[in-house]
């Protein structure tokens, strides 16, 4: 290309750097490169042609039932993958139209009774599955197409208002207002409806769990690959550009209002098909499945992913879901947390420098630990040190952590002072220098193992949602456009 | 030349204050028409009344006999009117190509259902899109050249900004162009080409044009008629020398001689 050659004055563009059009564009990827292996992942995914990609992780999921049991299929493989298919619909609305809507949640949940009041005994309708996801997907759409009209004119903070409040109202009107039609309660209440049909489809059942995952692997891939195909046509430039500016996108011929409607319909149905599809694979449907609670896990997954790149939503999924199932108290596997908990720390400490900065504090930790617990076990009395540590995994890895770690037996008050002592010791880190600082670490990361052993562990429940949450804040630190997702610039 | 753009009698005011008063303008087809005033004088109101972003108090709008007058904004776009904006809206996350692409939506068909199942009437009509989109790009010579299309609008340089701006009214196929003050903020060697391509706009692109300016060697060098106005009233209409040394535009813009030396 011959671009500058032939304008007087200005040199030619490799040549010229600062004050020409290139630079700045390059800014974003060197902010990229600069962004450790995160970014080397992002910049991977993207190399990669779409229909690639998509293959891919099909192949990769298509083999999870292989290796998986089933209840690690069900709430890694299938809860995933649902998760995923509900985020591509938020996607749209958040990430393409860039409209704040909060009652996303509502949708799925319309579209889960609406299944439960056709595929079931509740009126003794029981349509097979290829007349109903339809509907489902209608009835959501429909009535997004009603919130969207009424909220066609709001933006920001207020459409958030509005569609919160909606959110709201649906969930008292499934819970508490059940409104009794043809003898019955529509939504049946507290209770909701249960002993759903499960999925069907000319007489055929799907009831495994394996059936389920894989229907839902070819509804979540022809999901993705519509959304994909929409966002590159000139429906999903026009909302990226409602998204970029709304007044300049009417002034160039896009239907501002009539847009914004479509996307709230498009969202709304994906989410009716989901809800739908949940609640025959849970077989029953609930108003407590629907509520803020879900709405931020969604908003999770489509943030941390990055908004409005369809595979960052996936991959969204993959790590909030994996990660929250793995932490939940209910996940077979509680003594994998410890060492997570650990291995965080460890890594963290290593990754110091110089590097004998970080083995002088993982030493000293030890050693100070080991001191410690000798120190309390000769001058206090034996129930000071009495304590097991739960959920350890097996004998020895238990005795070990007991002797180092203090855990008292019935001071229930030890844990509250543990734990303010810990707060206090980060605050007095910070105002420490050198070496000192290094110095103060030390009994730091001791006290941070006593009240993971007395508080933390004990408490998984608890654990789960502190440990979530700061993953999500450390990620969001390190990538703040989200995993696969592109900077987004404001500059006039 | 027949009138293309008419207005009749249009009056705009905010509260108490009226920012338009009874104003009538003819644009003819194929002519460069350049509103000048002071700051305040109501011109790019006027631009937002044309272009339906505001509805007039009173008045006709009509574009080739049409009356524009009530309809929304994305509509009278696809009528046949495009605008510029005085502080730059270019959808700068998109890139260079998608911008121009955009704007075509009015005057494309392809709805959302056909998208998602990528027909080939979609596809064929996406290339389409695309060849415009390049066409209206290529309009700028070596300014918005190839390797600039795929990268974002922010990576652009202010001139540069305002060239893709035109770019995309352009893309909407336009009957009139309406430029808010393209030259604003632009070196001397920007405004002067800045001028060619305006008269190019014209003479290849077959556009008439209605341009805010405040730049007076921009004015000067494509107007076929200048308007002035000042406090919402057009003051005076005429080549650009009879508008130039119009007593009451002088006084407009440097005040009468006396209150200005006093």
């Amino acid at each position: 290309m011959t671009e500058f050659s032939e304008t007087p004055g200005i040199p030619e563009a490799p040549e010229a750097r600062i004050g020409v059009d290139t630079w700045v564009a390059e800014a974003e990827e060197r902010r990229a490169r600069a962004g450790g292996p995160l970014a080397l992942l992002a910049r991977g995914v993207e190399a990669m042609p779409p229909a690639v990609r998509m293959l891919v992780f099909l192949a990769v999921a298509s083999t999870l039932p292989f290796w998986l049991n089933e209840g690690d299929l069900f709430s890694y493989g299938l809860f995933t993958l649902l998760y995923a298919t509900l985020a591509l619909g938020l996607n749209v609305v958040v990430g393409f139209a860039g409209l704040l809507d909060l009652g996303y949640v509502a949708f799925y949940g319309i579209g889960a009774y609406t299944y439960a009041l056709l595929s079931s005994n509740h009126y003794g309708i029981h349509w097979p599955a290829l007349a109903t996801l339809p509907i489902a997907m209608a009835a959501a759409g429909l009535v997004g197409l009603a919130l969207g009209f009424s909220a066609r004119r709001l933006l920001g903070d207020y459409l958030a208002i509005v569609t919160l409040f909606f959110l709201q109202a649906f969930v008292a009107f499934s819970n508490t207002a059940n409104p009794t039609v043809a003898g019955k309660g529509l939504t049946g209440g507290p209770n909701g409806i249960a002993n759903l049909d499960p999925l069907k489809f000319f007489g055929y059942e799907l009831t495994s769990t394996e059936q389920q995952y894989f229907f839902l692997l070819i509804v979540f891939a022809l999901a993705a690959t519509a959304l994909f195909f929409a966002n590159q046509s000139r429906t999903g430039r026009a909302w990226r550009a409602l998204r970029e500016d709304p007044l300049a996108a009417e002034a160039m011929s896009m239907p501002v209002n009539r847009l914004k409607i479509l996307a709230f319909v498009i969202g709304a149905a994906t989410a009716g098909l989901c809800g739908a599809i949940f609640a025959a694979i849970e077989q029953a449907t609930v108003a407590g499945n629907f509520t803020v609670a879900v709405l931020i896990t969604i908003y999770a997954i489509v943030i941390l992913g990055g908004l409005g790149s369809i595979a960052g939503v996936v991959l969204g999924a993959i790590v909030i879901n994996v990660s929250f199932q793995f932490l939940a108290p209910q996940s077979g596997h509680p003594e994998v947390k410890r060492w997570l908990f650990y291995g965080t720390l460890v890594l963290l400490v290593a990754l110091m420098k110089p590097w004998y900065r970080g083995a002088v504090v993982l030493l000293g930790t030890v050693a100070f630990g080991f001191a410690a617990h000798a120190f309390v076990a000769a001058i206090a009395p034996a129930s000071w040190t009495s304590g097991t540590a739960v959920d350890a995994g097996s004998a020895s890895t238990a005795k070990a952590i007991a002797d180092w770690v203090i855990i008292p037996e019935g001071h229930s008050s030890f844990n509250t002072y543990a734990y303010i002592a810990l707060v206090a010791a980060i605050v007095a880190l910070r105002s420490l220098k050198g070496w000192w600082r290094t110095a103060g670490l030390i009994p730091t990361l001791y006290l941070t193992a006593v009240v993971w052993e007395n508080v933390l562990a004990p408490n998984p429940a608890v654990t789960a949602l502190i440990l979530f949450g700061a993953m999500l804040i450390a990620l969001m630190t390190v990538r703040p456009q989200g995993l696969l997702g592109t900077a987004r610039v404001e500059i006039v | 030349m027949a009138p293309l753009l008419q207005l009749e009698g249009l009056s705009k005011a905010f509260g108490g204050l009226r920012v338009i008063d009874d104003l009538d303008l003819v644009v003819n087809e194929h002519e460069i028409v350049s509103v000048i005033g002071p700051n305040g004088a109501g011109k790019t109101t006027l631009f937002n009344l044309i272009t339906g972003m505001y509805r007039p108090d009173a008045g006709k709008i009509l574009l080739d006999g049409q009356d524009l007058v009530g309809s929304p904004a994305h509509r009278i776009t696809r009528m046949g009117v495009a605008r510029t904006f005085q502080t730059l809206r270019l959808f700068l996350n998109m890139t260079v190509l998608e911008n121009v692409m955009a704007s075509q939506y009015g005057r494309t068909k392809v709805g959302i259902v056909r998208a998602m199942l990528r027909t080939p009437g979609m596809r064929r009509e996406e290339r389409e899109i695309k060849a415009r989109a390049e066409e209206k790009l290529a309009f700028f010579g070596e300014r918005l050249v190839g390797y600039r299309w795929n990268q974002p609008a922010y990576s652009l340089s202010y001139a540069n900004r305002r060239r893709l701006e035109i770019a995309r009214a352009m893309a909407t196929e336009p009957r009139i162009l309406l430029l808010d003050e393209p030259a604003a903020g632009m070196n001397p060697v920007e405004t002067r080409e800045l001028t060619e391509l305006i008269g190019k706009l014209r003479d290849d692109g077959g556009y008439t044009i209605l341009v805010i300016e405040h730049d007076m060697h921009v004015v000067e060098g494509i107007s076929d008629r200048v308007a002035a106005l000042d406090q919402g009233v057009k003051i005076a209409e005429g080549s650009f020398d009879e508008v130039a040394t119009n007593e009451r535009v002088v006084e407009a813009y440097l005040g009468v001689r006396e209150t200005a030396v006093g």
